[in-house]
């Protein structure tokens, strides 16, 4: 069967012009970073529902645009980041990154619109290898090294999901992109490689080791897909699948509580990211419908505040080399633009009244209040007024006020600035405008943000959070420090055992070679001395003589035979 | 708990005037009671407002406050405490 309502798949655009990006003059690439993208996004809205572009693979059909709701608003958040990162980072980024980001959004289109395991499969992938390229783009020696402990990660947990897919598809016979039961081998590879790119426990680690070794530009790009297209695929997959409660809420307590230990301004962020998305993997887990809008809902907004966050952070660094707590502070003086929208970023993502968070997260903790999960939904807003402490003020306090580092930074060039006021504004726009966002939720939204008694109940959180904050404040002294994760086991432990087992097999080849050249010597010193060339048993003689006897012999059989 | 944002622009105590605004003691001062009567009042938002419960303590009055502020206390002190045994010099990586 051949559907072709379509000729080619959305993220065709974004991948072509990866390609060109490198190839056209230097003058037209900022219309291709940001026009290749708008492109999209206008194609994204003009695709109706269902399976509008398929094709035969071996014996499958692949299915490489399917459309609905929920993958058109993921669709559409990847397009419109790329747009806008596309804006923050064109004057600053290298052309390899600028293409790989391109290629790699392209990827988290792909995956969105991808009506079966294989198309979902090859696009994962692709993702994979052009967002390694981004980590690179970072330039350091350490970015190389993070680059390649990320991309690594990223083949092993494409193989489970292969594994996964395959198992599927063999006990199955299907390849659709439906949601699975957690019955069998197969569908749990599958769900354990999804999860490791949305850095659940204990492979998380990747995320915050990679991250933050990106450019200033790169790691807004890095903060947007991997993660969110895991959320989609968790969503498309495994919705209301228990063990995803579970999952999320360790993400979440994870996040906040190595973002309180770190000092690198963008570790920070990237653990929050982990917080974030360990919402969106406890709303999977409830599985309602309410719950289901909510991480939608949240993965929107989601991505366009943490890009924010992402954006105030790389435009410090860029202005100012530092990335360090430690080192910052005070900034608001002469950073006032990057200040205000850092600080719109950070109450966003704190779920503050009028801004995109509001309206989102609480749809997950209200979705476990109706189903009763008690246990949940204390967690959910604890962690509610945990997001508060360690990204709403913690990012905000030390970046730019704090101390003053002395530093006077100048605020980053427009584009920059253009970018965080464009992505600021929508923070805004959605929080105090619900409805630009609701109708576009996979199911009918009747959920009510704002009334008094939520307004109420999440000033009080959030602001006794806030209190929390400066009163803990001595406590909370950045140290110049990392904090050990599950990279430990093979940043060091597994290094470790490799060296020792190098030694131990160098020690045991060092007697082996004592002992052969030992025991093997007396042998080879008695052989020699009975067969060697003074040995009596084997004197040789010179080749001359041996001619003469061999002569001789000739020359009587020779006369012998005359003789008879 | 004055002293905390105020304890930087102390260290050095040049003239007040020579100072950002925002990080005079005066200010920071007055910051403090704006942030304490913010306080007061969202708790005191919550005569008028009727919360519903789900699971009879959140329908308690000020419950969001204390909850939330507990809540941070003991997760900043957790976070101390966990770094006791994490946390190490950030060039704990760098040396191969």
């Amino acid at each position: 069967m051949m559907t072709s309502d379509l000729i080619f798949p959305p993220a065709l655009i974004m991948i072509l012009a990866a390609i060109l990006l490198p190839l056209v003059r230097a003058t037209f690439r900022p219309a291709l970073m940001m026009g290749a993208p708008a492109l999209t996004l206008l194609m994204i809205w003009g695709l109706d529902d269902g399976v509008l572009l398929s094709a035969a693979f071996m014996n499958f059909e692949i299915q490489l645009v399917e459309a609905d709701a929920v993958r058109r608003l993921f669709a559409t958040i990847f397009a419109l980041m790329t747009v806008v990162g596309g804006l923050f980072a064109f004057r600053h980024a290298r052309v390899v990154e600028m293409s790989a980001a391109m290629a790699y959004a392209a990827g988290a289109v792909g995956v969105s619109f991808a009506g079966d395991l294989i198309t979902l499969f090859l696009f994962w992938e692709f993702m994979a290898l052009f967002s390694t390229v981004v980590v690179w783009s970072g330039g350091t020696d350490e970015a190389r090294r993070a680059g390649i402990r990320y991309g690594v990660m990223h083949l092993i947990g494409g193989i489970i999901l292969k594994i996964g897919i395959v198992g599927v598809a063999v006990q199955t016979g299907s390849i659709e992109v439906q949601a699975l039961s957690l019955d069998s081998f197969a569908t749990w590879m599958i769900l354990i490689g999804v999860l490791i790119n949305a850095a659940a426990p204990p492979l998380s680690a990747w995320l915050s080791d990679a991250y933050p070794e990106a450019s200033a530009t790169g790691a807004v790009f890095l903060s947007a897909y991997t993660t969110k297209t895991a959320v989609l695929t968790l969503l498309l997959l495994f919705p209301g699948q228990t063990v995803l409660v579970w999952v999320g809420l360790y993400m979440i307590f994870y996040g906040i509580i190595y973002a309180l230990m770190e000092n690198d301004m963008r570790r920070i962020l990237a653990y929050s990211i982990v917080n974030q998305v360990g919402f969106m993997v406890c709303g999977i887990g409830i599985g309602t419908e309410l719950a289901l809008n909510g991480v939608a809902a949240h993965a929107f907004a989601h991505i366009i505040y943490k890009a924010l966050l992402l954006m105030s952070a790389g435009a410090v660094l860029a202005q100012t080399g530092k990335r360090k707590c430690t080192d910052l502070g005070g900034l608001y003086r002469t950073m006032p633009v990057t200040a205000v929208c850092g600080i719109i970023g950070a109450l966003a993502i704190s779920s503050f009244p009028y801004t995109s968070g509001f309206i989102s997260k609480s749809m997950i903790s209200q979705s476990a209040a109706y189903g009763e999960m008690g246990f949940v939904w204390f967690s959910l807003v604890a962690a509610s007024a945990g997001v508060f402490l360690h990204a709403g003020i913690k990012f905000p306090w030390f970046v730019f006020f704090q101390k003053d580092s002395g530093m006077r930074p100048k605020d980053p060039s427009w584009n920059m600035q253009a970018a965080m006021i464009i992505f600021a504004a929508l923070c805004v726009v959605i929080g105090v405008f619900p409805g630009t966002l609701y109708p576009f939720l996979p199911y009918e939204v009747d959920y009510v943000p704002y009334t008094a008694e939520h307004l109420v109940t999440q000033l009080q959180l959030l602001l006794f959070a806030g209190l929390a904050f400066f009163v803990m404040l001595p406590m909370m002294k950045r140290t110049e420090t990392i904090s050990l994760d599950f990279d430990f086991l093979w940043r060091r432990v597994g290094p470790a055992i490799w060296s020792r087992f190098i030694r131990v097999l160098t020690f045991v080849s060092d007697r082996l070679k004592g002992v052969v050249s030992q025991q093997g010597g007396r042998l080879v010193n008695t052989w020699m001395h009975y067969h060697g060339p003074e040995g009596p048993l084997a004197r040789s003689w010179p080749t001359g003589s041996m001619l003469l006897w061999v002569t001789l012999i000739l020359v009587v059989m020779l006369i012998g035979a005359r003789l008879i | 708990m004055n002293e905390h944002p105020a304890q930087k622009a102390a260290d050095s105590r040049p003239d007040e005037s020579e100072l950002h605004w925002l990080v005079r003691p005066s200010t920071i001062r007055r910051l403090w009671w704006i942030f304490g009567a913010v306080l007061a009042l969202t708790v005191l938002a919550q005569l008028p407002v009727e919360v519903h419960d789900y699971f009879g303590v959140d329908g308690w009055f000020a419950f969001y406050a204390l909850f939330g502020f507990l809540s941070c206390v003991a997760m900043v002190v957790f976070a101390k405490l966990l770094g006791y045994v994490l946390k190490r010099p950030d060039s704990y990586y760098d040396d191969k």
